[in-house]
């Protein structure tokens, strides 16, 4: 009896030792040698592995910057300057510093201001309908509305809004990893800079069409007045294609252009709201759902 | 037992309700609207300016590239625009629009050309002037036609198939121009075969048209070089591999062209148009398009000029009935449904279809219940069920192993499928995407 539990232990303890052997001369022999800085630079990084610097993770990642010499055009927009500051101190190589930005959506053709003119049954998807035909709608530059956008993003910062028909960016939670702006097929997500308080202007249209056509297909397209271009002090709109756009490196938010557009196609948020009399008078509707859901 | 291709296929209804229609010629529209990119390839390049006059034929835009093609103007006018106007597609695409001249007589005058049998040209004269007057594909693929015809020195061509299937439902474009053109189709193919210097040739159509392949029987007897062969009805026969499979037993390779295997197939409205361009300099200005749908009183076939608004049609057939639903470009099967009617006819137009709210509706999408169907009815031995999930979940790379490349988008599966599952849809996607990762790839 003694016996038998003596062999078996004896048994399954030479047992235990060749295979600890083995496995130790296998680990030498076959050793690979990872540089330790990739998982001290991983551990730097969010962990979000959103592909938002290009890489395929933040593994990936992590060991591009370790292998290459000059990561001054690599840059985890997740992270931010805080991260690669602390990348930079870990490798000592000189990065990159960029302005935090977050997505913003270029179109507010909404269903009341857009009407629809045609019908597509098919399967929702914004990159299939885009391929089929223009959309819904007789604008062929605005939102499709069926939310490849809020699909692709990992970090819940996108909903769509049901009386609107259109995407909305949480500004909190974006990260601005891009990767709403890559899943459009109509290019109306942009990556904007940040600015203190969430303060933004832009030109929520795309429509390059003249503009009675694009005034007809959607009532707040931009029509390519002009006037905006006429106001502003700093030359930071430019006009190409019957169509304005806000160069946000110039533009110093002094809001001049809000009032000038006829058609309510400049979108501003978090303002202040008693210094813009026609945007209450007009938009205000719009402009209140807008400021709601940035808050939120 | 009538020739077939093996694999696949299906029977939709066959509606052909226009086919004892003869071909009216439809009024000269008072403003014609023809967009530069009508083919496959580049787009053209506008030659003319806002102002201009222009005569009928007179070349308006040039040829953009080697697979591109000229385009002619429809009728004698003004150019009053150059403007974006919706096309099939549903874009806006760049189109000259040319008002015409109402005093012109060029423009109201139809002359009836008498048969010509002389071939004047030389081979590569008929070449030149197939590229010259802006041929194409006229069974709706629109693929320019000299690009076709250059066949390099290693190929050997011994048959020249002539597509007279019309496997679309409804369609009746080409089983009409068989019918009243068929002395002078046969010259066409004489004229090619000439050109290219094939021996035979062999004309394809489907046992429902059985007046042309009559038509064409009692010719025949007078040249032994030309075959006219009976097919069995089944979609999508008029598919360029299909065809060939059907005709000579002839597999066409997974991604190549029925060139690889010593055929060039060209379609009946193609085979006129190059008659037309050899023997009676005319350019192609206009081809046959059939106006059909259940409820068409009127439906019927005819000559449209190139760049009449879709609108102009309707009305001629009496107008859009009520309870209208879509209105498609091409056949049920295949063809675009339209963006709106103001939508001009291209050289790709072989029917408009108007159909109504019952027909017009896709079924409520359920999900896949692997029964098969989409697997036995493909014609090129594709997976449908297969490549819809991989586009729909993003393996794209996956999709590529899986031949996505190889479909014909004949839709076949989508209209068996008991799920009602966007299965082409996806698939077209998924297509889109493997081509831009494999343009990348090189």
């Amino acid at each position: 009896m003694t016996y038998s539990i003596i062999y078996s232990v004896l048994l399954l303890a030479s047992l235990g030792v060749t295979a600890a052997m083995v496995l130790y001369v296998v680990s030498k022999k076959f050793y690979v040698y990872e540089n330790p800085l990739i998982a001290e630079v991983e551990d730097l990084l969010p962990a979000a592995n959103c592909a938002g610097c290009g890489s395929p993770g933040c593994k990936a990642f992590a060991e591009k910057l370790v292998d290459t010499d000059d990561i001054s055009d690599l840059f985890c927009p997740v992270g931010g300057n805080d991260v690669m500051q602390l990348v930079s101190e870990a490798l000592g190589k000189e990065v990159a510093e960029k302005d935090p930005t977050v997505a913003v959506v270029r179109c507010q053709g909404a269903c009341d201001v857009r009407p629809k003119t045609s019908e597509f049954q098919g399967p929702k998807s914004c990159a299939i309908s885009a391929l089929i035909y223009s959309g819904e709608t007789d604008c062929q530059y605005g939102c499709l509305g069926d939310g490849d956008c809020v699909a692709v993003c990992k970090f819940n910062a996108m909903y769509m809004d049901e009386t609107t028909g259109l995407p909305v960016v949480i500004t909190d939670k974006c990260t601005s990893c891009g990767m709403c702006a890559e899943a459009c097929p109509r290019d109306i997500i942009e990556m904007r800079p940040k600015h203190k308080r969430d303060l933004k202007i832009f030109v929520g249209c795309l429509n390059e069409d003249k503009g009675g056509i694009a005034r007809k297909a959607c009532s707040v397209a931009c029509i390519g007045c002009s006037k905006c271009f006429d106001i502003c002090p700093k030359e930071a709109i430019t006009m190409v294609n019957n169509l304005a756009y806000i160069d946000p490196e110039y533009c110093t938010l002094c809001r001049k252009c809000v009032p000038v557009c006829p058609t309510d196609s400049i979108i501003e948020t978090n303002f202040p709201k008693k210094k813009v009399k026609k945007v209450e008078v007009d938009q205000g509707a719009e402009v209140k759902s807008v400021n709601l859901i940035d808050h939120a | 037992m009538l020739k077939t291709f093996p694999k696949g296929g299906i029977h939709p209804p066959e509606n052909k309700l226009t086919s004892s229609k003869p071909i009216q010629r439809l009024p000269v529209p008072k403003v014609v609207y023809v967009p530069i990119a009508q083919h496959i390839g580049i787009p053209a390049e506008i030659v003319v300016d806002r102002k201009d006059k222009v005569d009928i034929g007179q070349v308006i835009a040039k040829s953009g590239g080697f697979v591109s093609s000229n385009i002619h103007s429809p009728v004698a006018g003004t150019v009053t625009k150059l403007d974006m106007i919706v096309d099939s597609t549903g874009y806006k695409k760049q189109c000259i629009v040319i008002r015409t001249d109402a005093k012109n007589a060029s423009n109201f005058v139809e002359t009836e050309y008498p048969l010509k049998k002389e071939i004047e040209l030389e081979p590569q004269e008929i070449l030149q002037r197939i590229s010259d007057y802006g041929i194409v594909g006229l069974g709706g693929a629109t693929f320019p036609s000299h690009v076709k015809l250059n066949i390099k020195a290693d190929k050997k061509i011994d048959c020249l198939i002539i597509n007279g299937v019309e496997c679309e439902p409804y369609l009746t474009a080409d089983h009409r121009l068989m019918l009243e053109k068929a002395e002078e189709i046969l010259m066409g193919i004489q004229i090619l075969m000439y050109a290219l210097n094939v021996p035979r040739a062999i004309i394809g159509i489907e046992n429902n048209k059985k007046d042309a392949i009559e038509t064409f029987k009692k010719l025949m007897l007078q040249e032994p070089k030309i075959q006219v062969a009976a097919l069995q009805v089944k979609y999508p026969q008029g598919g360029e591999k299909q065809l060939v499979r059907a005709l000579l037993k002839r597999e066409v390779p997974k991604n190549g062209l029925p060139l690889d295997v010593g055929v060039i197939v060209h379609n009946v409205g193609t085979i006129f148009a190059i008659y037309q361009a050899v023997q009676h300099n005319k350019p192609l200005i206009e081809r046959v398009v059939t106006v059909t749908g259940k409820k068409m009183g009127k439906a019927s076939n005819f000559w449209v000029k190139i760049g009449t608004p879709i609108k102009d049609l309707i009305t001629e057939v009496g107008g859009m009935p009520e309870g209208t639903r879509k209105i498609v470009n091409g056949g049920p099967m295949m063809g675009k449904a339209l963006k709106n009617t103001d939508v001009p006819v291209t050289k790709g137009t072989s029917g408009i279809l108007v159909i109504s709210e019952d027909e017009a509706s896709r079924g409520e999408t359920k999900p896949c219940i692997r029964c098969g169907e989409c697997v036995s009815v493909c014609p090129m031995g594709l997976e449908p069920h297969l490549l819809m999930n991989l586009s729909e979940k993003g393996m794209f790379e996956h999709a590529g192993q899986e031949d996505i490349l190889t479909c014909i988008e004949c839709g076949s599966c989508s209209y068996v499928c008991p799920s009602h599952r966007p299965l082409l849809d996806y698939i077209r996607f998924g297509k889109s995407i493997v081509k831009k990762l494999d343009v990348s790839k090189n």
